[in-house]
């Protein structure tokens, strides 16, 4: 079934290189640095990228990082838990928003 | 003692994947090149022992506990134990050379009947000996006082423990096996092992609970000691992260999964010729529960056998002798390798 998504699509993500390499290889060596074991572990680190993949809904991310996660040594719970941080944030950001809609309606009504 | 949940062995199911050549015709289908190739492309010679500093006994395959990614395809249904002739020509051979490790393993290899004769005689010879212990053993009745003996003799535990979380614990080793793991690591310790000071080493062995691979070394060490202590009190030595081999029950799951080509390939794209120098079958001798000689306990469960058996092996012999490789062999030398 076609698709915009397809899984194939992640093994070839450097053909996105071919015709900037040298943007391509500044985003990797930054991208490479970002994810080494620095004041955040390197298993921290792929919790956080797990949790804004969810937010960012990217398919390719979630399965990397997954994989990501279990292989630097979390398990399915703190996922989950990862995940929940990353859903809090955007339930919450939503309803801060009322704030502005409850001013906006104390604004034109009597 | 609350009961594991079991399952059947391969051996017990006749299923094809419990001959070892199935299992070495299966690998060598999958695309991508050999190990040999891989060895040779990177600019390494094809692999040599180089002496023996570890005597690894596999006592038998009798065991207690039915892992799904066992490469023994162990468990109660097995009837393999050594008899007592190779037990004495292994200690012949200890006797005859210096080699300074005594290493026992399985199956479960306290339920070999003269485990423990084993371990008094090898510390009689002042070797370093090591009991490759599933934990749960220390459950059974007749074993109940194992960490005491193993504390008296100084022997060294490798105790094996997937992961710090129950669920996946039980779902690759048998349900109940997390809470039975945990109560006996708590006996470890109150016989003094793990405990500074004691000289008692308690090492825990993980492996993926999947088809991944093993987190760091050194970082996972450090998120378990903080996570045992703080969740069960529990102290430990050091960690030791192993990457599951695709051959015998976890070959099966890899099938069966749908995982199989997918994880041969990231096993073969971690190749790190780094690790060749560091290889468990470079320094270590593996004896069959029928006297048969290997270069790894792996080897030993794909019957790749050296020429020799424990009757007629000397050190002299086994120095330098070509190691057996296939392409089971990348799960030891992926990423930061795995001994």
């Amino acid at each position: 079934m076609e698709s915009y998504y397809d899984p194939k699509h992640l093994p070839r993500f450097a053909e996105i290189g071919k015709d900037a390499p040298e943007l391509w290889k500044k985003f990797l060596d930054w991208y490479t640095a970002v994810f080494a074991d620095g004041a955040l572990s390197e298993r921290e680190k792929a919790l956080i990228a797990l949790a804004v993949a969810h937010t960012v809904q990217c398919p390719y991310c979630i399965d990397a990082y997954s994989t990501a996660c279990l292989e630097k040594g979390s398990d399915l719970t703190q996922m989950t838990e990862a995940i929940h941080v990353a859903a809090a944030i955007r339930g919450g950001s939503s309803l801060v928003h009322g704030v502005q809609m409850r001013d906006h309606v104390h604004a034109i009504s009597m | 003692m609350s009961s594991l949940r079991l399952i059947p062995t391969l051996q017990k199911r006749e299923h094809p994947l419990s001959s070892p050549d199935r299992q070495k015709q299966l690998l060598d289908a999958l695309p991508g090149p050999s190990f040999e190739e891989t060895v040779a492309a990177a600019g390494r010679s094809p692999l040599t022992a180089g002496g023996i500093e570890v005597l690894q006994v596999n006592v038998g395959k009798r065991c207690n506990q039915t892992c799904r990614h066992c490469h023994v395809d162990a468990g109660p249904d097995r009837t393999e134990v050594m008899p007592e002739e190779v037990v004495e020509a292994c200690f012949r051979l200890l006797e005859e050379s210096d080699i300074p490790t005594f290493d026992i393993t399985g199956g479960a290899p306290e339920l070999h009947p003269r485990f423990r004769q084993m371990v008094v005689r090898a510390r009689a010879l002042n070797r370093r000996v090591k009991d490759r212990c599933n934990l749960t053993v220390v459950a059974l009745p007749a074993h109940a006082d194992l960490p005491e003996f193993l504390a008296e003799h100084q022997v060294e535990v490798v105790a094996s423990l997937p992961s710090v979380n129950t669920q996946q614990t039980d779902a690759q080793r048998g349900e109940g096996v997390f809470d039975q793991s945990i109560a006996a690591l708590k006996r470890f310790n109150e016989a003094g092992y793990g405990r500074e000071g004691t000289g008692l080493v308690l090492n825990l062995v993980t492996n993926p609970t999947g088809a991944f691979l093993p987190a760091d070394q050194a970082a996972l060490e450090r998120d378990w000691k903080i996570q045992m202590k703080r969740r069960f009190g529990i102290e430990f030595n050091r960690l030791h992260t192993l990457t599951n081999m695709p051959i015998s029950r976890y070959l099966d799951w890899l099938v069966e999964s749908g995982n199989l080509e997918a994880y041969q390939r990231r096993l073969t794209e971690a190749f790190n010729p780094l690790t060749l120098d560091g290889v468990m079958c470079r320094t270590l001798l593996s004896v069959g529960w029928d006297g048969r000689l290997y270069d790894c306990d792996f080897n030993q469960m794909l019957e790749s056998a050296l020429p020799w058996t424990i009757f007629d092996a000397t050190p002299e012999r086994l120095a330098s002798r070509p190691v057996a490789t296939g392409r089971h062999c990348f799960g030891c030398t992926a990423g930061a390798g795995s001994t």
